[in-house]
């Protein structure tokens, strides 16, 4: 094991994260904050409460989880894609790293600038609205679960990316749109059978009604499917990372 | 004594088909500088990836250090440096941690002093909290060999190490490697600056087309395939070569001046003495004469372009 290539990759990375503060942590928090103060404290408190739940509470688990995907995905996939458009790629190549120790280096940093990010997402979130954990271990457990899931993913659309447009359209084009019809703002219960039937097939309800169970103990699916299906979830992504190693796609000619 | 690089029966062909490297041979002495001379798109640049890993050769082995450079990848790269042809640096960081950062990457500890030692040999001292963006091309070449000497390697390769730099720069840059040479630190050096070579190799390898067309050490190089010229300067004026000279190869400048004879290094000497015994014979005198021996370059041109 190359300890010190992991934790210079893993360095480097997160010195990135303090170099851009305001747009690696910063710029979500804020963009977070607006829609607790809008969907929570000005518009919330005229709706009525889901799962005896107040609405602007409701809310919070599927808006973290909003920011937790997009820069867990934004993170990891800038990571990998800057070394490989400024050229410097060439010294992991050459860099007696293997590919696992790579992932760990790159994937490592991207999920936990995102898993601080939800934290601190979450405490700012206290400002504006009243919410309780109910289970801790589990929300802190789904937190870094999603994010390693969502960083791998990202990494993989990092080594995809032959442009900075590619970079930008999984995110705002596959994951925003998911995240906002898989149950961040509503109940999928609140939905006709069919939409309902239609919405299983989107894997952010399962992470946004297993984080929100970890919270108040309700879910749309059950916490083991919610589990399962992030797992599996992880499992695809870890296979598509070592077929990309393995066959060097879009990394060695 | 094991090569320090060992390179059998390597072929590279890309997707599409184009084969950059034609069953590539070579082994390279542990301390030697060994000069990689061909053409643009001969195949160097794509060797030297494969033997540092950033390439997937198609078939063949190769061994750095004596390690396979796939199946003991570690132990093969570990050994390495690469300086590479683009100056491809990040350019917010700063030079003190991108050199830093590529001792860890190489699996080194953190060794203040080496990378310190590293960067005023390299005159980046000055620079070393300058973020990398504000350096001149020239210093972001020196930097490039600075992330490459960080961990320490016994192999060191140089792809075009001075293109773009300074006579000041690179004239440094030759004395870093005569050092380096000196600790049995092995050097492959590409380069389009033959004078380079010339300078500095022990061994010169030509590749043309992705092949190796010659392997040979520079001094046994220059006199097999060297010519030298003798030229001698009348007192006057000739119309022709006279008919006495036929026995050489001898030639009249276009002013009627001087005579130029041209005979391979290697040939034996008889040839100038008949010359100049025969011109006394026919009363042709001379004012002066000097001999040059061909370049490197002339070689080089030469080979690649049979």
């Amino acid at each position: 094991m190359n300890f010190y290539g992991v934790k210079a990759i893993y360095n480097f990375e997160m010195s990135r994260m303090r170099r851009t503060l305001m747009q690696s942590v910063l710029s979500p928090v804020i963009s977070t904050c607006l829609y607790f103060v809008v969907f929570g404290s000005a518009i919330g408190s005229r709706m009525g409460d889901i799962d005896n739940i107040e609405y602007g509470a409701y809310i919070i688990p599927g808006l973290v989880m909003l920011s937790l995907l997009m820069q867990s995905i934004s993170n990891a996939s800038f990571g990998i894609y800057m070394p490989k458009f400024s050229g410097t790629i060439y010294e992991v190549l050459s860099a007696p790293v293997s590919y696992v120790e790579v992932v760990l280096g790159y994937v490592g940093a991207a999920a936990t600038k995102s898993t601080i990010l939800g934290l601190i997402i979450l405490a700012t979130a206290k400002l504006f609205v009243d919410y309780s954990v109910l289970h801790p271990f589990w929300m802190l457990s789904f937190l870094i679960l999603t994010a390693v899931t969502f960083s791998l993913f990202g990494f993989i659309i990092g080594i995809w990316a032959d442009g900075f447009e590619k970079l930008q359209i999984v995110p705002m084009m596959i994951v925003t749109p998911l995240t906002f019809l898989g149950g961040t703002f509503y109940s999928i219960d609140m939905l006709p059978e069919i939409w309902q039937a239609v919405s299983l097939f989107n894997p952010v309800v399962y992470l946004i009604s297993g984080f929100r169970w970890a919270f108040y103990g309700v879910s749309d699916v059950h916490i083991g499917i919610s589990v399962g299906m992030t797992l599996l979830f992880l499992t695809a992504c870890m296979a598509g990372i070592w077929w990309i190693f393995r066959t060097g796609y879009r990394l060695r000619s | 004594m094991q090569p320090d690089i060992s390179v059998k029966n390597l072929n590279k062909v890309y997707e599409g088909g184009f084969q950059a490297l034609k069953n590539i041979n070579l082994d390279i002495n542990r301390g030697e500088i060994f000069a990689l001379l061909g053409p643009n798109g001969a195949g160097k640049t794509t060797m030297i990836s494969i033997i540092c890993g950033i390439t997937n050769m198609s078939s063949g082995e190769v061994k750095a250090g004596g390690y396979d450079i796939v199946k003991e990848y570690r132990k093969a790269r570990e050994s390495i440096g690469l300086v590479p042809q683009e100056l491809s640096t990040d350019s917010f960081e700063t030079v003190w941690n991108a050199v830093s950062f590529s001792r860890g990457l190489f699996g080194k500890a953190a060794n203040p002093a080496h990378i310190e030692k590293v960067l005023k040999d390299l005159s980046l001292w000055d620079k070393r909290n300058n973020r990398i963006m504000t350096l001149s091309g020239g210093m972001k070449r020196r930097l490039m060999i600075a992330k490459a000497l960080s961990h320490e390697p016994k192999i060191l390769f140089l792809d075009e190490p001075t293109a773009g730099v300074d006579v000041e720069l690179r004239r440094d840059m030759w004395e870093m490697v005569r050092k380096l040479r000196e600790n049995e630190v092995t050097i492959i050096l590409t380069t389009h600056y033959i004078e380079e070579a010339e300078e500095m190799a022990d061994r010169i390898g030509v590749i043309r087309q992705g092949e190796i067309i010659l392997v040979e050490e520079k001094s046994r190089l220059m006199s097999k395939l060297g010519k030298k010229e003798l030229r001698l300067q009348l007192q006057n004026k000739l119309d022709k070569v006279p008919g006495e000279l036929t026995l050489e190869p001898v030639e009249l400048s276009e002013d009627g001046y001087e005579l130029i004879y041209t005979f391979d290094s290697q040939q034996e000497q008889a040839g100038v003495a008949r010359l100049l015994r025969t011109l006394g014979d026919i009363g042709v005198d001379y004012r002066d004469l000097r001999t040059r021996e061909s370049s490197l370059e002339e070689i080089f041109v030469g080979l690649v372009h049979e």
